[in-house]
């Protein structure tokens, strides 16, 4: 059953998204964090900069590093020395950080990292969409995307007490919309100190470079052991996808806000058409829900949340008695005309007695508006598809046909 | 402490690998307390075949360019948990992992000023992948990318100067030294490890299998370098060059070094050759004149 968060409107306070997130770090008591400026994420680490300036984050080292790919790679030296890691990034940076970020989730080091969603280049583009976390969904770091600022906020504690569970140690990417949530202010509850250290011990590491214990990290493997660390890898993966959803439980506990664990539904309980989408655009989609809803047209949301590890069982317990499901991406995987999320929901439903047509929109790229109008149509697509049938799988939305 | 054992005999190194060598000298000056952090190279290969480790002091290895960073980030990590005042950090690596593909995360990580030291074992070229040239490669040694032919002499570029480089950053101690000089580098290390801040120090380290020489002769060939004046022993403190090994009026022409290796070996077969050879020995008087060796 969907949950309903409760918001204690007494502690309140109107912030901007990265100012919400940095206060999150903070009060995680990180011991080291690294930062290289790159838009939109740049105002998260300005905000960190001044916890430190003063004095505000005690036992942590800030590391203005040279580049992105500096920015992670100092945190693989920090986070195994055991020190809890933190970086932010975007775009360009996360790609350079490419080949970092196999090394990070490879030596199962747990650093989180925020990124706030931007297109990438060429041509270059400072606005939002997804395509340069989805990029990164092979890299072996969990990714979790972000509904409104709150969840933002809320996901960083969320995600350093995922990652460093001792049966997982994995990395992760608390994934929010660059400036739709990273540059806006809302109404927040700011984490609590309390209950924070109460909700995410201290990072305590098995396995630390430490010269009382000698031990060497990264070494070379051969074809006898190489597919075996590749394979408990996986199987992080698939323990974090219990853990990503005990984790939202004992948040929602403890603060009493839940956002969803692996995903999070509105209305799909009788929903003949299931939209699904990540990040911010959940927001636009159930204001649109809530307006049809009052016309008896049966539409649901499916929020997915967690990207990395993929909740196939989870979706597909949703989408089940749907007739229609339609994905939205703010992605493309170039060569096969079709988003990311798109691509895995088909995937998951092969070899199942599931049969439910499922068609893609791409949206929203480079920072393109989603209106509601745009929404409405693609429900009307929907609706078209429950007659007839699908007609085009995957396509891109609000195409200017004058300018290609 | 029985400092020998801080690298293990049993890895995988060539005979008369420069590199173990290099690497054991390093510990000898560094001591038991110690994190190492190498890029990838030969060194790392050689050393830490999963499941076993060459190591007795904690180690790891990332990637081939980003020694410096994580160096950096071991460094942080340990002064944020408290740790820092009795650990050295140590970062080892190769020439093409320093002078190239590395440089900005070392650059970075000096400008920065973290407390570690860099050690280069330099052994100017490519070797872990096939003896390909680097930006340490000296003049006129053929490697795989500059072969010598019918129209080339081998590498067409001196030595990118890493020492100055890294002395420009503001370094409060800048080396070079020569595996043929155990005491002269497990002494420099050894300082270099206990002066706060980054400290350099930059290893000559001749490879058997790269620069064509019989494997007994990796030292002998080393102290050649050295006693030509292509390799001056030097310290640097802040900047200014404190103090150097000198050779004494008995100089060995660069020859004597040229013709003990086979990347040099056309430059006595073919035409011109001589000139070459003339022009090398110029970079040795230049070291000559200007360190007073």
């Amino acid at each position: 059953m969907p949950r309903e968060t409760t918001m204690d409107k007494s502690k309140m306070v109107v912030v901007e998204g990265s100012y919400a997130v940095a206060h999150s770090v903070k009060v995680c008591r990180p011991n080291v964090i690294s930062a290289y400026p790159i838009t939109p994420q740049t105002h998260i680490v300005e905000d960190l900069s001044q916890f430190m300036a003063d004095g505000e984050i005690p036992k942590c080292e800030y590391i203005n590093v040279e580049s992105e790919f500096s920015a992670l790679s100092a945190l693989v030296g920090s986070s195994a020395v055991g020190a809890r890691s933190y970086s932010a990034t975007t775009s360009q940076g996360l790609e350079l950080m490419h080949e970092v970020l196999f090394n990070v989730s490879g030596m199962r080091l747990p650093i989180v990292m925020t990124v706030a969603n931007r297109a990438v280049s060429a041509p270059i583009s400072i606005w939002n969409d997804q395509q340069d976390s989805i990029a990164q969904r092979d890299t072996g770091w969990i990714q979790l995307y972000a509904e409104n600022i709150q969840e933002a906020s809320d996901m960083t504690a969320q995600l350093f007490k995922i990652s460093e569970d001792k049966d997982i140690m994995m990395p992760s990417m608390a994934c929010m919309d660059g400036f739709i949530l990273s540059h806006v202010y809302e109404p927040v509850v700011l984490l609590e100190q309390d209950i924070t250290d109460e909700f995410l011990p201290s990072f305590d590491p098995e396995r630390t470079l430490d010269p009382s214990n000698p031990l060497t990290f990264g070494a070379f493997a051969d074809p006898n052991y190489y597919t075996e660390f590749r394979y408990l890898q996986e199987q992080a993966m698939q323990t974090a996808l219990k853990k990503i959803e005990t984790v939202a439980d004992e948040f929602s506990d403890m603060y009493g806000r839940y956002f969803g664990g692996l995903i999070d539904e509105y209305q799909t309980e009788d929903a003949d058409i299931i939209i699904m989408a990540m990040g911010s655009i959940v927001g636009t989609i159930k204001d649109v829900i809530d307006r049809l809803r009052e016309n008896n047209v049966k539409v649901g949301l499916l929020k997915v949340r967690a990207f990395r590890p993929f909740p196939a069982e989870a979706i597909k317990n949703v989408i089940k008695d749907a007739k229609v499901v339609v994905v939205l991406d703010k992605n493309i995987s170039l060569g096969i005309n079709a988003g990311a999320l798109f691509i895995e929901t088909k995937s998951v439903l092969y070899n199942t007695d599931i049969d439910v047509p499922v068609t893609g929109y791409m949206i929203g790229h480079g920072g393109r508006d989603i209106p509601t109008s745009t929404i409405d149509k693609i429900i009307d697509d929907a609706k078209e598809i429950m007659k007839s049938g699908i007609k085009t799988e995957s396509q891109f939305t609000d195409l200017k046909e004058e300018l290609v | 402490m029985n400092q020998i054992s801080l690298l293990a005999p049993g890895h995988s190194g060539c005979a008369g690998c420069c590199d173990a060598m290099a690497a054991k000298f390093t510990l000898m000056g560094a001591g038991d307390n110690c994190i190492v952090v190498s890029p990838t190279g030969c060194l790392e290969v050689m050393t830490t075949p999963y499941p076993e480790t060459s190591w007795d002091v904690p180690w790891i290895h990332s990637l081939f360019e980003n020694a410096g960073a994580v160096a950096s980030g071991i460094e942080a990590g340990l002064k944020a948990l408290g740790k820092k005042e009795k650990t050295k950090v140590i970062a080892m690596g190769g020439d093409g992992a320093t002078l190239d593909i590395g440089l900005q995360a070392i650059s970075g990580a000096f400008e920065r000023g973290h407390d570690f030291t860099y050690v280069c074992i330099d052994n100017e070229a490519y070797m872990n992948t096939g003896v390909q040239r680097s930006g340490a490669t000296p003049y006129n040694a053929s490697t795989t990318t500059s072969p010598a032919g019918k129209v080339s002499f081998g590498n067409p570029r001196p030595k990118k100067n890493m020492p100055a480089i890294i002395a420009a950053h503001g370094s409060p101690y800048v080396a070079t030294t020569s595996l043929a000089y155990p005491k002269d580098m497990i002494a420099k290390v050894k300082k270099a490890t206990e002066i706060e801040g980054p400290t350099y120090i930059h290893c000559h380290a001749p490879c058997t299998t790269g620069w064509g020489f019989d494997t007994s002769k990796t030292v002998e060939v080393a102290k050649m370098a050295v006693k030509t004046g292509l390799w001056p022993l030097y310290e640097m403190e802040n900047g200014v060059v404190t103090k150097v090994r000198k050779l004494g009026k008995v100089k060995a022409p660069v020859e004597d070094y040229l013709k003990m290796q086979r990347r040099f070996k056309h430059l006595f077969t073919m035409e011109g050759g001589e000139e070459e050879i003339a022009k090398i020995q110029d970079i040795a008087n230049m070291n000559i004149e200007e360190y007073g060796l």
